[in-house]
């Protein structure tokens, strides 16, 4: 029964983890991520991790996915890109290679390791087993490594008030006039194919520059 | 027969050993019993759907001095059969510059989720006793399932009901699908996190997330509405209203400006199973109310003959009266603008359920370590009122930034 689960609910995840690499459309690749999520939830219940599971689920599907699609659906950028050109030079030859080296590490690991690192139910039960899986994971979190958890919500309470900050129309005396923000935002579009004379006449104009981000978050 | 052994061995895995059902061997009369409450728990869900479409549109037709339907069989409670079988044979439309793959995708996004969260709500049970009752010789629980994470099963299953809205918006290709998608999604996000703040609060006072603990620890009328001081239930109850998109909350679907919202393009059987979600959506959301605030189906029991019908009656009785509520506010109230939407989610009532729940954790530690209560609930009132003056003025004082700096821009540009 339980290698049936597991076996099921791998195929789920590599199809689903083949599916991200494989969709040229970038909302299909989304919907194969939260697959993969799925999956992987599932193996989570299947080694009493039911927390995990449910925060799996709740989490990485039903927040970051969402935002992911959001962020596509408001870009506009739902249309199959072309993969031929390389965004970033170099860029493949290098993710190929991290990637076996991956592949290798976890497979040294697999083959070499002293005690196989699968079926760790052994992880779960030294913190006394599902029943009290959420219990004990919460006692561990706010005694233990209370510090560490309080120092992540203050990591991710600077990440919100500086995307806050970065994302604010600049205001008072640095406000540039109207008409040159509308100058900017239109000859920026095309700045970096022409480099026409309204861009570079107010590129270097800091306030406007930051005008712009502040419209476009 | 392998299977069934290997079945028999999983027998004491805490993921399934809640329900006494399940403990200890399982042979195929379990299996067979647990297939019955599936069926049962499905079938049960369909026909109130039927019934709850009927009980709206009557009654909302009778707030309008109306008489609503009254064609098909007595009072007109066929009628939505008779809109199902019409729907069913309706043309199929597929939009031509839609996402074919996602677009049938996604009214099973939404149907599946509302389905499966009835499985976590006990709906029966003697809760005087250990909430069992017994069938067939066995002593199992009235629910489905009984996960050890309870809840957070139904926060997860609203999170993927968010897909369905969603990518149905997106992928028909349409412009008014997709505001109306955006608009949903945006919506949903938002109350989630009161609505999960406001459950918190009922996790603080019951000490477990799973839905039998939770009603287990409400009999005799401590019900939690009262333990938890009534304020987090009235935060889920706009909540849980704004992520079902009923009114005031209906600007996924806002006609006047959206056409018909993210189902626009759906037709026949598709936008059928959205309108199914939609009413089972409210029925559950109901259930999980009534599971977390106002004790389930715990209630006296009167007969000894047939006792395990009572608990059965007074779960129907207060989902009733929840679903009437919908009912009356849907007749009642107009829809909020979408920036009202927004401040009421994340100004009003983010803020407020999270010092709730932080006064709530108060008293729990003032209670564990003997400290009087008094003062701990006057520190942590005096401290919500506080945070509330200096939220309240720093909301004003942008506005008032905001207002005064449209109002400069909009003169240079006169």
């Amino acid at each position: 029964m339980d290698a049936a689960v597991f076996i099921v609910s791998a195929v789920v995840v590599l199809t689903g983890a083949a599916g991200v690499l494989v969709a040229r459309n970038p909302v299909h690749a989304a919907l194969f991520l939260v697959q993969t999520l799925f999956g992987v939830a599932v193996l989570f219940v299947l080694q009493d991790a039911t927390f995990l599971a449910a925060v799996q689920v709740i989490v990485y599907a039903g927040a970051v996915v969402i935002l992911f699609l959001f962020v596509i659906m408001l870009l506009g950028v739902d249309r199959a890109e072309d993969l031929g050109i390389e965004p970033i030079a170099g860029q493949r030859s290098v993710a190929a290679i991290v990637g076996a080296s991956m592949l290798g590490l976890l497979l040294t690991v697999l083959l070499v390791g002293v005690d196989g690192p699968t079926g760790a139910r052994g992880a779960n039960a030294a913190l006394g087993g599902a029943e009290d899986n959420t219990r004990r994971l919460g006692e561990a979190l706010f005694t233990d490594h209370v510090f560490a958890v309080e120092l992540t919500a203050l990591l991710l309470t600077v990440a919100v008030v500086g995307a806050v900050v970065l994302a604010r129309r600049v205001r008072g005396p640095l406000q540039p006039m109207p008409v040159v923000t509308v100058a900017s935002a239109t000859g920026s579009d095309d700045a970096s194919a022409t480099g026409s004379d309204e861009a570079t006449a107010t590129g270097d104009d800091p306030a406007a520059e930051a005008d712009d981000e502040g419209e476009a978050g | 027969m392998s299977a069934v052994t290997t079945l028999a061995g999983m027998g004491d895995r805490a993921v399934l050993a809640a329900d006494p059902l399940l403990r200890g061997d399982i042979d195929l009369g379990i299996v067979g019993i647990v297939v019955l409450k599936v069926v049962v728990a499905f079938a049960l869900l369909l026909v109130s759907v039927m019934l709850m479409i009927w009980f709206e549109r009557k009654l909302v037709a009778d707030m309008h001095n109306r008489i609503g339907p009254a064609v098909a069989g007595p009072f007109g409670i066929l009628q939505t059969l008779a809109d199902g079988i019409k729907l069913f044979f309706k043309e199929d439309l597929i939009p031509d510059r839609s996402d074919r793959a996602v677009f049938k995708l996604a009214p099973y996004l939404s149907l599946v989720p509302a389905f499966l969260v009835f499985a976590i709500v006990p709906i029966g049970g003697d809760f005087s006793g250990d909430g069992t009752v017994t069938w067939f010789g066995e002593r199992t629980y009235l629910q489905v399932a009984d996960p050890p994470v309870g809840v957070l099963f139904f926060l997860a299953l609203s999170s993927i009901a968010v897909y369905g809205v969603m990518l149905a918006g997106w992928s028909s290709g349409s412009k008014y699908p997709l505001l109306g998608s955006v608009r949903a999604s945006a919506q949903m996000i938002s109350y989630e996190a009161a609505l999960g703040l406001a459950i918190a609060t009922v996790f603080l006072t019951s000490g477990s997330l799973s839905t039998h603990d939770i009603v287990a620890t409400q009999v005799e009328g401590n019900w939690n509405v009262l333990a938890t001081g009534v304020v987090p239930f009235l935060v889920f109850l706009v909540a849980g209203t704004a992520e079902l998109n009923r009114p005031p909350f209906d600007l996924v679907e806002a006609e006047q400006e959206l056409v018909g919202g993210f189902h626009t393009e759906y037709s026949s059987l598709r936008f059928a199973l959205f309108f199914l979600a939609e009413f089972m959506n409210v029925i559950t959301m109901s259930a999980i109310a009534v599971t977390l605030f106002l004790g389930g189906p715990s209630g006296p029991i009167l007969t000894d003959t047939l006792g395990w019908v009572w608990p059965i009656l007074w779960f129907s009785v207060k989902v009733f009266a929840f679903l009437f509520g919908f009912v009356w506010l849907r007749a009642t109230l107009p829809r909020f603008r979408y920036d009202q939407l927004m401040d009421l989610g994340w100004k009003v009532l983010i803020p407020l359920s999270l010092g709730w729940f932080l006064l709530i954790a108060a008293m729990r530690v003032a209670d564990a370590e003997g400290w009087p209560v008094a003062p701990v609930v006057v520190v942590g009132l005096a401290g919500m009122t506080l945070g509330a003056v200096l939220l309240s003025g720093a909301v004003a004082k942008a506005r008032a930034e905001r207002l005064a700096d449209l109002d400069a821009t909009e003169g240079v540009d006169a």
